[in-house]
């Protein structure tokens, strides 16, 4: 079993090596997901383990995908979505156009719900949503729009109780086990690599969606966070979290307001 | 070695249950002293969108404090966390939640494994476990661990389960500390204040 003080060993490692900083992330978690991967990669010992994520270049790759909690889902928390499409996203309409983040969007499901909410509402064609993530290689994934087919089952439900008007099944084509996301769609969004933790604002924004990645930082490195995207947002802009996040003890959360029983925040 | 461990004093009870466990929850919680000195956590499997149900269920039924776990909440004597539905909850060296969106283990999310590993190493042999009804076999190597890090393992008398798989595995897996009838759980919690 690898204990507390090998885990910040490995994490030094990972940034002298590497450039990745995971040393406030949420302890618990960080180190459960390690503990989880040298299981799965069968090592014998943490010297082993501990070598392959220095000196492998392949191998990081890996241990970068799997440390780092890449689940998902599309219109996840299908009241979000609704106050998305009722209250946010019909403000920013009166926009000339709409700049959306979504920061850490892992394999590009919320990009996706988002866009498909634009397109309904009338507004894609006017939006263009950034979508980033530490990870290079769930952006391919996010990319491409393919979906398993599996999935699509619960997604088209999410949607469904979320308000949305169509057949969910219009959006994609199915292929064997696998659905594949209109290019219409994608053609609204930007991928590219961020790194909450060490990356600078890039641009300012209408509307930022980070729902379930502050959960694995420390408070520290949440606050810190916030003030990155404090800067990115402009004013009259929203914030929008997962639905166990909240802003309540940063210091400037007096400068927002929450949009109704929702984890959005909008600056005043 | 065994008997002095378990005369430790309880810093934090974690209860774990799946199908058929709400009943043996509301045969519990009315009969609980107000006092508790230790906080209760509640690990239930079900449905992400019957979120609020458990816990307008619970406060119903104890003047405890009962509410749904926060990220960076501190675990606090006296108050009942509800682990959230869809989330996995850990529990850091400082005694604060982390809720995790990871895979599923056990097929369930939040999964009993997770919470009992993470509360074992954090508080040893001051944490008491209890495994209820329940359908799958999650929550079994969490007892396992609990156990080796000198923590108390408490089992629902599967006998008295609605869904008697769950605690059955453990007691085939698990050395329990004790193995309870669903009426008795009130007392014996009762007695961890003492």
């Amino acid at each position: 079993m690898i204990d507390n003080e090998q885990v910040e060993i490995l994490l030094n490692d990972v940034l002298e090596n590497h450039g990745y900083d995971f040393l406030e992330y949420s302890p618990a978690s960080i180190k459960r997901r390690i503990i989880r991967l040298y299981g799965l990669d069968n090592f014998v010992s943490f010297a082993e383990f501990r070598y392959a994520v220095r000196t492998d270049k392949q191998y990081f790759k890996r241990f970068l995908e799997e440390i780092t909690v890449n689940v998902t889902e599309m219109f996840r928390d299908p009241s979000f979505y609704k106050s998305l499409r009722n209250d946010v996203l019909p403000v920013l309409g009166t926009y000339p156009f709409i700049r959306i983040w979504v920061a850490g969007c892992s394999t590009g499901e919320e990009a996706y719900s988002l866009a498909i909410v634009l397109k309904e509402l009338n507004l894609l064609h006017k939006a263009l949503i950034y979508a980033t993530d530490i990870n290079p290689s769930v952006l391919e994934k996010a990319k491409k729009g393919i979906f398993p087919l599996t999935y699509l089952k619960q997604y088209s439900e999410n949607y469904l109780q979320s308000g949305g008007l169509k057949d969910f099944s219009a959006y994609y084509t199915a292929n064997y086990s696998l659905a594949k996301f209109d290019e219409s769609l994608s053609n609204k969004m930007i991928f590219s690599t961020h790194n909450l933790v060490s990356d600078h604002s890039f641009n300012e924004f209408q509307l930022i969606l980070c729902r379930n990645v502050l959960i694995y930082f420390d408070k520290g490195l949440q606050h810190k966070v916030f003030n990155l995207f404090d800067s990115s947002i402009e004013k009259l802009g929203y914030l929008a979290l997962g639905s166990k996040e909240s802003l309540e003890f940063w210091p400037k959360a007096r400068e927002y307001k929450r949009v109704k029983m929702e984890k959005i925040w909008r600056k005043l | 070695m065994a008997q002095t461990i378990n005369s430790a004093s309880c810093e934090a009870l974690i209860i774990g249950g799946s199908a058929g466990s709400l009943d043996v929850l509301l045969e519990i919680f009315p009969a609980l002293k107000s006092d508790i000195r230790f906080p209760i956590i509640l690990v239930v499997h079900r449905k992400p969108s019957n979120e609020s149900l458990l816990t307008d269920l619970l406060k119903s039924r104890t003047s405890m404090d009962v509410g749904e776990a926060n990220e960076k909440e501190f675990l606090t004597p006296g108050k009942v966390f509800i682990v959230p539905a869809d989330y996995h909850m850990l529990i850091e060296e400082d005694r604060s939640i982390s809720l995790d969106y990871s895979e599923k283990v056990n097929y369930s999310r939040p999964s009993i494994d997770v919470t009992f590993q993470s509360a074992a190493e954090v508080f040893k042999e001051k944490l008491v476990c209890i495994l209820l009804s329940g359908s799958n076999s999650d929550g079994v190597e969490g007892l396992k661990c609990v156990n080796s890090f000198g923590g108390r393992a408490v089992i629902q008398n599967p006998g008295t389960a609605i869904m008697p798989y769950m605690p059955q595995q453990a007691v085939l897996n698990v050395k329990p500390h004790i193995i309870l009838d669903s009426r008795d759980m009130a007392e014996y919690i009762n007695k961890l204040n003492d």
